[in-house]
């Protein structure tokens, strides 16, 4: 069971993949606890399995085995549409590749997971406009994502991720396709989330220097936590 | 929720070069599919326009169609006095015997030959053609070789100006007069003397009689006379009724529209699903990206084909855009009840835009459903490595 001040509890997790005839195991067996409002960094390198915790933990891919519990909630017994409504709820993503839709604006981008709330115009009007606020890019919100720098897509990727105040806030490799100023702008803007917003963010990085950010590192490799 | 529909409709726009061909190939379907459904509207409507609700037709029985018919000249004079028959204000019955024949033409231009139906009245068969009256020159006069011609006809007929001389026959006809019926079946003929018209044919016969019953119960009681009367053998059926039924060649080409746009259609729905796989296939991160921010299967598909949808339904606006332009555009072709050239206007009409709209999107859902589907069964860790 989840520990009461820990937003994700992970025990005896498994992930093994049937490449071809051949199973590659992702994670070995790893339990791990994340404290609310913690910035976890997953440090490792390709295949270490990072990304696979993250994937379990945020509901985008589930364990062969072993239990993750985010919220007291078991991700793994979700069903799809369950777990689409969980992630709607309950998680902020942030990718590599900032995943930005390319016909929708930065207002509209940002807006895409208010669409399924309740919430009406105006108030989807005013969260989204907070969201832009907060990463400083109000001015840019009529903007497509072809006229943005990668920095500012990466920054309006994560308004998006904030902009149902979800509790965890999961990113994936966020300063990989960044140079290295928008790398740390981007960075200084997950830390302030963790620190001044009280959000759990757990970020997977191959860059010990983007990993200093966090307020934790943990070490995958090959599958298992090395520290 | 659904996705927003500016979603699906920029989706659309942004990849106009790749989608041209499928919007095109719609937009060809629906065109032909809306053109040739005109094409049979204008054709039944210059049949079913026919007529005075009033008149009776009689033509022999077992005859398909008035040309066919053949009419003694006593059985005229032993109808004509039929109390059912009404008369006019000099007490003559309102009763025309007409004359028709074939004649083969040159078209103006150079453009070959074709038969016109050449029809020999009486001035009691002006009279109970309401619908029919002159439009340049003057009437025949009884006893003259003249010639009336219908206007429309006169447009693709050499020697079919007023005072022209026209060759037929065993004698030769001045051009008086054009008419003009109103878009009806007589649009497509010429009007002569009959008793000239039998003469110059050799005929001795007449091919029906037009004739105006005193009201509704006496025109029963006419049909009943000179049905059951073995000496006739005739058929007497009202004139609208009979123009009505003279729809044989539209039929076909109904026939032939339909066949044409399903044909085509299922060509058009592969295109539509080409385009939506690769449509699909390089936005797969992004439906991926949809599936992680919470929006279900369901909506994606949805999505997809408000996509496909909005496609197939611009196609079908440049197909349906394309067929009015030939709104109202006279042309001709042969009829297969006279087998002469029958004049009649191309009818766009409100019902066959919806029906080529409806089309046209019917073939962009059909084809826009299996890539959709595939697209929203993809795992979305799948979904999210795609490159």
């Amino acid at each position: 069971m989840a520990a009461p001040d820990n937003i994700v509890t992970i025990r005896n997790l498994s992930k093994i993949y049937l490449q071809g005839e051949i199973n590659v195991t992702a994670l070995d067996n790893i339990s791990l606890d994340i404290a609310a409002g913690e910035f976890l960094a997953l440090l490792g390198p390709s295949g270490s399995g990072i990304s696979t915790v993250l994937h379990i933990i945020a509901g985008i891919d589930r364990p062969t085995s072993g239990e993750c519990h985010v919220q007291g909630i078991d991700v793994a017994r979700l069903n799809e549409s369950q777990l689409a409504d969980w992630r709607n709820q309950n998680v902020g993503f942030v990718f590599q590749t900032f995943n930005l839709i390319p016909v929708l604006t930065a207002f509209e981008n940002v807006e895409l997971p208010l669409l399924l709330t309740r919430l009406t115009r105006r108030a989807r009007r005013r969260q989204v406009e907070t969201a832009l606020e907060l990463v400083g890019l109000a001015d840019r919100a009529k903007h497509l994502p072809k006229q943005l720098s990668g920095g500012q897509e990466q920054r309006v990727a994560i308004a998006r991720a904030l902009v149902t105040d979800p509790a965890l806030v999961v990113a994936d490799e966020p300063t990989g396709n960044l140079d290295s100023h928008s790398a740390q702008e981007v960075l200084g803007v997950l830390r302030a989330l963790s620190q001044d917003a009280g959000k759990t963010v757990i970020m997977v990085t191959h860059d010990p220097k983007a990993a200093a950010f966090g307020s934790r590192q943990i070490h995958l490799e090959k599958g298992e936590l090395t520290k | 929720m659904a996705l927003p529909i500016n979603y699906s409709l920029r989706n659309a726009l942004v990849r106009w070069r790749s989608t041209l061909a499928t919007v095109l190939g719609i937009a060809l379907v629906v065109f032909v599919f809306v053109l040739l459904q005109s094409l049979a509207a204008g054709i039944e409507r210059s049949s079913a326009n026919t007529g005075d609700p009033r008149n009776l037709l009689v033509v022999r029985k077992g005859s398909t169609a008035e040309s066919a018919s053949l009419i003694t000249r006593q059985t005229l004079t032993e109808i004509r006095y039929f109390e059912e028959i009404a008369r006019n204000e000099k007490g003559e019955p309102i009763i025309s015997a007409d004359v028709l024949a074939l004649v083969n033409l040159p078209r103006r231009e150079r453009g070959g030959e074709a038969n016109v139906l050449l029809r020999g009245v009486t001035p009691r068969g002006i009279e109970l053609r309401p619908q029919v009256g002159l439009v340049a020159g003057r009437w025949f006069v009884p006893g003259k070789r003249e010639l009336v011609v219908s206007a429309k006809l006169a447009k693709r007929f050499d020697h079919f100006d007023l005072g022209d001389t026209v060759h037929t026959g065993s004698g030769q006809f001045t051009v008086v007069g054009w008419l003009a019926a109103g878009g009806s079946a007589f649009d497509s003929e010429c009007w002569l003397d009959a008793d000239e018209c039998r003469s110059t044919f050799d005929r001795d016969m007449y091919s029906s009689f037009l004739v105006r019953p005193v009201d509704e119960a006496a025109g029963e009681r006419l049909i009943q006379r000179i049905e059951t009367d073995r000496r006739f053998k005739l058929k007497v059926e009202k004139e609208v009724e009979y123009y009505r039924k003279q729809t044989m060649t539209a039929a076909p080409i109904k026939w032939l529209g339909g066949f044409l746009a399903v044909m085509m259609s299922v060509g058009a729905v592969f295109a539509a699903m080409n385009t939506m796989y690769a449509a699909v296939g390089a936005r797969t991160r992004e439906i991926g990206t949809l599936r992680v921010l919470g929006f279900r299967r369901r909506a994606v598909v949805t999505a997809l084909l408000v996509e496909g949808a909005f496609l197939a339904f611009f196609g079908g606006m440049i197909g349906c855009a394309l067929a009015f332009y030939w709104n109202g555009y006279t042309t001709a072709t042969m009829g297969f009840e006279t087998f002469s050239e029958i004049v009649f206007e191309f009818r766009v009409t409100p019902k066959f835009v919806a029906e080529g709209l409806g089309f046209a999107v019917a073939v962009g859902l059909i084809g826009t459903l299996l890539p959709a589907i595939r697209a929203a069964r993809l795992p979305v860790i799948d979904a999210l490595k795609s490159i």
